[in-house]
């Protein structure tokens, strides 16, 4: 290295290397990402957070939850299962058609306490022709695919957090610390606003042991003046105010709790697949068809 | 004060050590001064975040000193507000005394350093104020961003002058590092800032965006500065040549082509080759860390110099809290050991022993080398030094290790569904409590090189204002004795 522009080109050229990877690649790959059709679901995926909770977003930010809050699910693999629906009104039949794929199963308590899974197949292909034989024999039967790891045991979600899942969101926080638990899908877990609002004014309040410091500065005590606020919070015992008193939430607080319960990804995707056997409830800002 | 001749005058002929100290003093004033001041501040604010995790209602009717805002302000003042003015003052005086020449307007590179310093302060106060952006380590708002970038600009392109004007001609490995690190941060910075904040782009290619701009910041840019230090005060201190150059240029090869991948954490809900391609990244950037061992070894072998906490101490403990945490690095590339280390204390642990064990150690060597020579005294007290060295010390390793350890431990037990997660977040209180002891210690130690950096500058001001006062009144004694 003689001179300065033998070093500039260096780290011109290691550092363009970088930023084609990280920086362009993500964006042609990802950076016009469609919305998609996810089968099973009506409408379409991703869609815009309702207006509340795009505000409550900024909230999320500006309080810097995402140092302790991650936003994005892990998954080990997938389990593919065979289930049995309906064993059809021709048993012999139905357990004959079992018997060409499996003896084992070919038993006449594989057709009892339906519906339960059967056999653990490879994927959904691999299925298919067991599915077909069985139809012909008058049963049902459909492949359940769930995703596997111990994020998904936890009931953190359904399935791995996917690039599809951030489209909207102005400042994407994925975070990469838990020393809280993550958020990927609270609102699916806990979707009454009334409860984060509880849970954000005195966390231990409805989570025994719970190490989250309280968000008090978001919440308005004041005295109780002709009638209580319809908004205030239902405290009970050592969380209550004094008497007179009641926590009012203030519109912070409010947009904090809509965010929150906004945050679902709870839909299958081809990148992420997973069967529900219950249809979801259609998002609450669908369009009526 | 004696007048500088014109820099064209000085171009071509080698300026003596004692006038390019001379002229990179205010700029290394304030550089290194409010960089002090910063890091004393930002360790106030680490340690009040850590008080959360003690008693989590502290704070909870104060939203300015809630952990996630004061958790934001300590790390924004540690990277901006101490570790990059401490590496350009090293950098620029590196560039001055290897260069033989001296500083290119020095009183230009002081207002980029001020202007540098209220960039920090406007983001510190956004912070406070609820205006973070959301994206770890780059937490200042545009406008604070947009300041800062002005400021660094101005001191590069000084520097750069400073560096063309030179008087020798051949150059010291620490000069490559030096205009490498000056080039690699207003690009990183300049691509995050305007695809975040002002041009965001869409959904995850933000995160992507956040993740190479952190990981360049931290694994490249201070790597950079650092070891354009450690790769001057090494011989410097020792009194025997770097061994070798070529190893240096290896290192320096080495770090920019594979640092610059490292970054993007295993877990990222980003396609799986981008995590696989970090995950190589941070496997080849340990092999710049490698190579470093042989140069401090090699270059130390033989030299009969006690250490006694002094310059020396600080440098090869840096050296070696390089080498453990591109190690710690190097191991989340497994997917054994991400699958427990991903979103747990033990990245936050990697990133102290670069920070803290590496970087500010190493720039207290070199700002202890420094500041006496710029005010051409020897005032700093070897035992002051010697305290801050062991507090640092102490402090790094208490305050990091048990966050590896913690983080290994939360993370056993993160993947085990059978544990409730309230108990898994009570199980990190322990060796966070830990930490937190040793953050105090580097509190003090903090405060301590606050000390030591303003008693050197306010016993050279004194100093000069008794030479005025001595003027002065001399010539009031002529006036009053001649009539």
């Amino acid at each position: 290295m003689k001179s300065a522009a033998t070093v500039f080109l260096a780290a011109f050229l290691a550092l363009s290397a970088s930023w084609a990877g990280f920086v362009l690649a993500p964006q042609l790959q990802l950076g016009r990402q469609p919305q998609v059709k996810p089968s099973g679901v009506e409408g379409l995926y991703p869609v815009a957070r309702p207006g509340l909770a795009q505000q409550g977003a900024q909230v999320y930010r500006s309080l810097g939850c995402v140092h302790c809050h991650s936003q994005s699910v892990r998954q080990d693999g997938t389990i593919c299962e065979l289930v049995l629906l309906d064993a059809g009104t021709n048993g012999p039949a139905t357990l004959a058609a079992l018997a060409q794929f499996d003896r084992e199963l070919a038993k006449l308590p594989t057709l009892t306490a339906l519906p339960k899974v059967i056999k653990i197949v490879r994927d959904v292909p691999s299925a298919v022709p067991m599915i077909k034989a069985l139809k012909a024999a008058g049963a049902t039967a459909e492949v359940k695919v769930s995703a596997q790891g111990p994020d998904i045991a936890r009931s953190w979600g359904l399935r791995r957090s996917v690039a599809h899942d951030f489209a909207y969101d102005e400042t994407v926080q994925i975070g990469t610390r838990r020393s809280g638990p993550d958020l990927a899908n609270v609102g699916m877990t806990k979707p009454a606003l009334d409860w984060q609002l509880l849970h954000l004014y005195a966390p231990s309040s409805v989570v025994t042991g719970s190490t989250m410091p309280p968000y008090r500065f978001l919440f308005e005590k004041r005295m109780i003046t002709r009638a209580p606020s319809p908004d205030a919070l239902q405290l009970t015992g050592e969380f209550a105010p004094p008497a007179g008193y009641e926590i009012v939430p203030t519109p912070e607080a409010r947009a904090l709790a809509a965010y929150l319960v906004s945050l679902r990804s709870d839909v299958p995707l081809d990148e992420a697949p997973f069967t529900s056997l219950t249809a979801p409830a259609p998002a609450t800002n669908a369009p009526a068809k | 004060m004696m007048a500088r001749p014109p820099a064209s005058m000085t171009a071509c002929s080698p300026s003596s050590p004692g006038r390019i100290d001379a002229s990179c003093r205010l700029p290394l004033f304030a550089l290194f001064g409010g960089a002090a001041l910063w890091l004393a501040l930002s360790s106030v604010f680490g340690l009040i975040a850590s008080l959360t995790f003690h008693k989590p209602a502290m704070f909870a009717d104060c939203a300015i000193l809630s952990y996630g805002r004061a958790f934001p302000a300590w790390s924004s003042l540690l990277v901006y507000g101490f570790c990059i003015p401490a590496g350009l003052g090293v950098g620029l005086w590196l560039l001055a005394r290897l260069g033989r020449v001296e500083l290119a307007k020095p009183w230009l590179i002081t207002v980029g350093a001020e202007i540098w310093h209220t960039g920090v302060l406007v983001g510190l106060i956004a912070i406070l104020a609820g205006e973070t952006t959301g994206y770890e380590w780059l937490e200042m708002p545009r406008y604070a961003m947009v300041i800062l970038f002005l400021g660094f600009v101005l001191m590069a392109i000084w520097a750069f002058v400073t560096h063309t004007q030179r008087a020798e001609q051949s150059l010291y490995p620490s000069q490559w590092l030096v205009l490498a690190a000056l080039f690699w941060l207003p690009w990183i910075l300049s691509t995050a800032v305007l695809l975040l904040q002002f041009f965001p782009v869409r959904g995850v290619v933000q995160a992507a965006v956040a993740w190479w701009f952190a990981g360049n910041l931290l694994n490249v840019w201070l790597g950079l500065a650092g070891l354009a230090a450690t790769f001057y005060f090494l011989p410097k201190l020792t009194g025997r040549p770097l061994q070798s150059q070529y190893l240096a240029l290896f290192v320096l090869w080495t770090l920019m082509l594979f640092g610059t991948w490292t970054g993007i954490p295993a877990h990222a809900p980003l396609p799986a080759w981008m995590t696989e391609l970090s995950g190589v990244g941070n496997i080849l950037a340990f092999i710049p860390a490698v190579a470093v061992i042989p140069i401090l070894v090699l270059t130390c072998r033989g030299a009969k110099v006690p250490c006694k906490g002094g310059p020396l101490c600080f440098t090869k403990f840096g050296v070696w809290s390089f080498v453990l945490a591109s190690l710690l690095l190097a191991l989340t590339a497994c997917p054994l050991i991400h699958r427990v280390t991903d979103f747990t204390w033990f990245g936050q642990g990697q990133n102290l022993l670069r920070i803290y064990g590496f970087f500010t150690m190493t720039m207290f060597a070199a700002i202890y080398y420094i500041l006496p020579r710029v005010v051409g005294a020897e005032v700093l007290s070897p035992g002051r030094v010697k305290v801050h060295f062991w507090l640092g010390v102490i402090g790094t390793l208490l305050f990091a290790l048990p966050l590896v350890a913690g983080g290994v431990m939360q993370g056993l037990k993160l993947v085990d569904p059978a544990i409730p997660f309230v108990d898994v977040a009570k199980s990190t209180l322990m060796p966070f409590r830990m930490s937190t002891l040793g953050e105090t210690l580097l509190l003090i130690g903090n405060f301590v090189f606050l000390f030591n950096v303003f008693g050197v500058i306010v016993s050279y001001l004194r100093s000069v204002g008794k030479t005025v006062y001595v003027d002065a009144t001399a010539q009031l004694e002529t006036a009053v004795v001649k009539p």
